[in-house]
């Protein structure tokens, strides 16, 4: 769409993080549109180097993503108004169940004066021209669109205040807004609906309009219910597999390898899966996640897509045929036992000393399985791939990597579609079912519906990685002298890039040196620059020291949800615990004399007096409480545990509190940190990968243990903090830590344990599926 | 290929199938009803339970030939018209739904439930198996027992109009504010909260009995 000839203002923003400048813009359009992007001035230098942001500033991983999202210099954020009044926003993110279009809508219709039904926050298409700015992760969906949003609604306002003027022949000052009409002070009024014309007009654009004070805020930091809750109770709410963009669209699924990453040697019996009722067409197609960067040595993983009338017929068909199987490149003898082995092999030394008599030590080593990311929507897409374009359909986090990966692949040009997921956890940083979909369509020459099965999504999808921690913490006389900890983590793949193919494509994020510890040379992968961004101790410990080296495999890994830090922070305050009662003293006490600050105390304060710290519990059962931040937001947990069966714990309690710094929708917030806890429930109790004969056993939530009701707790405590910094932290990922940590100390306090292995209940207690597919022919239990 | 017919949220359906395709996949692929999910495909996840002449079933390993003849609900017949069922108003309350894949089937659960046990104990609940990905079984214990104390305040009949598409500050008075203890234990008093809620609706006009 035409911009207006020139940027009309530029404005610093009032409390903006680092005085940040915004460029605003009047759209060309029949009625009001308005665009914001980040200006250039003091970030010129960002701004000129697209794809390669070199953060000389940043304090962790949010900021990296922000400062990655000023590369480009595009409208990072668009509203139009139509000539109801009504506005619309295609927010550049993924929303998996975050809540952040119900936060976008509060940020919009605050600052326009406009009730939240009037605006609607819809999913934008890929957007190339965003390079960096376009991927949802690093919990910094708000923290990045916070103020371009707020910018451009303040803007939108100003403008059609301006055209009530005219309209009206009276002044600007005077004229107040409420529910989308503006009144003059004799009383007359005019709608934005009868303004929205007049408003395009570029002689009225008087430029950037400054965003309201706080106090004049009425729906941001007050809670707010889901605006898509309703078509969610209904069914009526369309995910992936329920959309019908391309009629006739077939349905297919893909019979995969019975080893990860394993490729079809041949199809055995293939005519007579053609004849099977509903079977339309085969293809081996291609399973590796392509052109940006696949393991280089082995070959590409292939398997046989199965394309059918329903997806039932499919899934029949799929479980039908009989393939001749070459192996993948894990070793066929990796166990969890072989892996830990290799992890502790490469842990780095600690280097501070302890010496006898002088300094005492806990120390702890601790492993964690692997996680399956397990979305309830498997992977899912739609592809039409026709000879003169492509169009895909599917929830990603990373749409332009996606579209330009498919696009250089299959040779045409592409529009990635993105569709409101049915939760992510990280999982949708990679786009591998949209990539499957295009290649199955390309193959059959018809638009087709893919769907992976569970039993696949858990054994052949991404997981979180396995990892070994090591902890050491030194003390003496009453005081903490170190604390080192070493993470030997299989290597999480990160291949997904900052949201755009060229970083994608390999180039490492560039970190400063003093950022990276000696021991690893001075530069940092991208790996090492979210542990080390994302993992810091919270405690005056002394000297601090905390290293990541990571195992190349080839598993499918992704970032879980907090990354690094459920395991680590989690293991850091099970450490804590310990460190707590070598020293004699109560594990909250103690926190609250080592955190730093006082904003981290009252969060900790709060916990313990809403949750009761330190109540009387009956034998076997124990309360365990922890701390963590991030991303600029911190919380604490205090969790009751009934551990009398010390097999069958459950959690039956659960009090949280969070300082978000700027909540801007409580209620959406509290539901992250209820997510977080369940997460942390499960993963620390029960919810695991099994790895053996180099795959996963687990294929199924009958098996892989997430949390059900029966695993969570009856009664639950939510507190967020009012605004505290004028700043809003990050909100995604913050919950799990904590709740890992309180999790692992309850159970350790009520049953006199101290876990090392989670999940801390894990037997293989099924039956592996050995068919490889999850039809409905496979006995559940 | 055979020819089967039910009754499908109320209207006589007729599907050509093969006997043994599931009645998960004739709904969402040859009928076009998308509200009950795929999870796991093996009676496992709950993400597709309906109900089959009221009893919750699930869809995924049932046949299309064993609905024959009978009344197949799904999350799209619950509702009457716009005025939604009890516990559909109890989740948006409660502001259940994270990414909501798992709630048609949450709610359809909950609802064979309070058809069973008029006033669930935390036992009851407890042996709702459906996966929810995103943790949110808190907020669905809370709803169940709020739409229980509803369904007991107004019975049989008990159905709320919900006024607009986007729920939103309606509840405002009684939801907690910043800074408040956001989420109560589940009581009685919880149950009264969202009976409360109702009533403000209904003295707003946006709500009535049915
Ligand atoms: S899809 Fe039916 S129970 Fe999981
Ligand atoms: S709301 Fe996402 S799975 Fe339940």
């Amino acid at each position: 769409m035409p911009l207006t000839d020139q940027p009309t203002a530029d404005v610093a923003v009032e409390g903006g993080i680092d005085r940040r400048r915004f460029l605003t813009y009047l759209v060309a359009a029949p009625t009001l549109a308005v665009a914001v992007r980040y200006g250039l001035g003091a970030d010129t230098a960002f701004a000129a180097i697209p794809g390669t942001p070199e953060p000389a500033d940043f304090q962790d991983l949010g900021d990296i993503l922000i400062l990655g999202a000023k590369a480009t210099e595009s409208m990072l954020i668009q509203l139009e108004m139509d000539a109801k009044g009504n506005v619309s926003c295609a927010l550049p993110r993924e929303e998996a169940g975050q809540g952040i279009t119900t936060a976008v809508t509060m940020l919009i219709a605050d600052e326009l004066d406009l009730p939240m039904s009037k605006v609607k926050v819809t999913l934008a298409d890929a957007r190339p021209e965003l390079l960096t700015g376009q991927l949802t992760g690093g919990s910094n969906t708000i923290r990045s669109v916070y103020e371009p949003v707020r910018m451009a609604a303040a803007t939108m306002r100003g403008t059609l205040l301006a055209a009530a003027a005219q309209q009206l022949a009276t002044q600007v000052e005077g004229l107040t807004a409420l529910d989308g009409v503006i009144t003059a002070t004799d009383g007359r009024t005019v709608t934005y609906a009868d303004l929205s014309s007049l408003a395009a007009d570029p002689a009225l654009f008087s430029g950037s309009a400054q965003p309201k004070a706080k106090a004049d805020l009425t729906i941001v930091g007050r809670p707010q219910n889901r605006v898509d809750a309703r078509a969610m109770v209904t069914g009526a709410f369309k995910y992936t597999n329920d959309l019908d963009p391309v009629p006739g669209a077939l349905r297919a699924m893909v019979r995969r390898p019975p080893t990860i990453r394993g490729r079809v040697d041949r199809i055995l019996n293939e005519a007579a899966v053609r004849a099977l009722p509903g079977v339309v067409d085969l293809a081996i197609v291609d399973l590796s996640v392509g052109a940006i960067g696949d393991d280089p040595v082995s070959p590409r993983s292939t398997g046989v897509a199965v394309v059918a009338k329903t997806f039932g017929q499919a899934l029949d068909a799929k479980e039908a045929l009989e393939v001749s199987w070459l192996a993948g490149p894990v070793d066929p003898k990796e166990t969890d036992a072989t892996l830990r082995a290799k992890l502790k092999g490469i842990q780095l030394p600690f280097l501070t000393p302890v010496v006898p008599l002088v300094t005492q030590a806990v120390e702890g080593e601790f492993y964690w399985h692997f996680a399956s990311h397990a979305p309830l929507e498997t992977n899912t897409a739609i592809a039409d791939v026709r000879a003169d374009g492509a169009d895909i359909w599917s929830g990603t986090k990373v749409p332009v990597v996606a579209q330009q990966t498919i696009e250089n692949e299959i040779g045409v040009p592409t529009k990635m579609h993105v569709v409101q997921g049915g939760g992510s956890f990280g999982r949708r940083l990679f786009f591998d079912g949209a990539l499957e979909a295009a290649r199955i369509s390309k193959a059959v020459g018809k638009p087709v519906k893919v769907m992976m099965t569970r039993i696949d999504d858990m054994r052949h999808g991404r997981a979180r990685a396995a990892s070994l921690n090591h902890i050491r913490m030194t003390y003496a006389a009453g005081n903490v002298l170190s604390m080192e900890q070493r993470v030997a983590s299989v290597e999480t793949d990160f291949r997904h890039g900052l949201g755009e193919a060229i970083t994608a494509a390999g180039s490492q994020l560039n970190v400063p040196a003093a950022a990276v510890p000696v021991s690893l040379g001075g530069s940092a992968s991208f790996a090492q620059t979210v542990f080390l961004t994302t993992v810091n101790s919270p405690y005056r410990f002394g000297v601090t020291n905390q290293l990541l080296n990571e195992l190349p495999t080839t598993f499918n890994t992704a970032s879980w949800r907090s990354v690094y830090s459920a395991s680590a922070r989690g293991c850091e305050e099970i450490m804590v615990d310990e460190l707590a009662k070598a020293m004699g003293k109560d594990p909250a006490a103690f926190r609250m004399e080592f955190l730093t600050d006082a904003r981290q105390r009252a969060v900790l304060k709060k916990v313990m007096d809403l949750g009761q710290w330190g109540r009387a519990m009956p034998r076997g059962t124990a309360q365990g409480i922890a701390f963590h931040q991030e991303y600029k937001s911190m919380t604490a947990c205090l969790v009751e545990i009934d551990a009398t069966n010390k097999l069958d714990p459950r959690v039956t309690r659960a009090t949280i509190a969070a300082d978000y710094g700027l909540p801007i929708n409580p209620r959406g917030l509290e539901a992250q940190l209820l997510g977080g806890l369940t997460d942390a429930i499960s993963t620390t109790l029960r919810a695991g990968l099994h790895l053996k004969d180099g795959g996963f056993l687990e294929g199924s939530y009958s098996q892989f243990h997430y949390a059900k009701q029966a695993d969570s707790p009856p009664k639950v405590d939510i507190f967020v903090f009012p605004e505290t910094t004028g700043e809003p932290g990050g909100a995604g990922e913050l919950g799990v830590p904590a709740a890992v940590g309180a999790v692992a100390n309850a159970y350790a306090r009520a049953t006199g344990t101290k876990p090392r292995s989670f999940p801390i209940i894990f037997p293989v207690d099924f039956e592996p599926f050995t068919t490889g597919t999850g039809s409905t022919r496979v006995n559940p239990r | 290929m055979p020819k089967y017919s039910f009754m499908l949220n109320g209207k006589k359906v007729d599907v050509d199938a093969p006997s043994d395709l599931s009645v998960l996949w004739a709904l969402r692929d040859k009928l076009g009803v998308t509200g009950p999910k795929y999870g796991c495909g093996i009676n496992v996840c709950k993400a597709c339970t309906s109900h089959l002449d009221g009893q919750e079933f699930n869809p995924c390993v049932t046949n299309v030939e064993d609905v024959a003849g009978r009344k197949v609900t799904t999350i799209e017949g619950l509702a009457d018209g716009d005025v939604l069922h009890p516990v559909q108003q109890a989740w948006l309350e409660q502001d259940v739904a994270q990414c909501g894949f798992c709630q048609p089937g949450q709610i359809m659960a909950a609802v064979a439930l309070l058809k069973r046990t008029k006033n669930p104990t935390d036992a009851d609940i407890d042996a709702i198996e459906n996966v929810c990905r995103c943790g949110t079984y808190f907020r669905v214990r809370t709803a169940i027992k709020s739409a229980a104390a509803k369904m007991a305040a107004s019975p049989a009949t008990t159905k709320v109009v919900s006024g607009s598409a986007v729920p939103v500050t309606t509840a405002g008075a009684s939801l907690p504010t910043t800074g408040a203890t956001a989420t109560a234990a589940v009581t009685g008093a919880v149950a009264l909260g969202a009976a409360a809620v109702v009533k403000a609706m209904g003295e707003q006009g946006s709500a009535e009995p049915a």
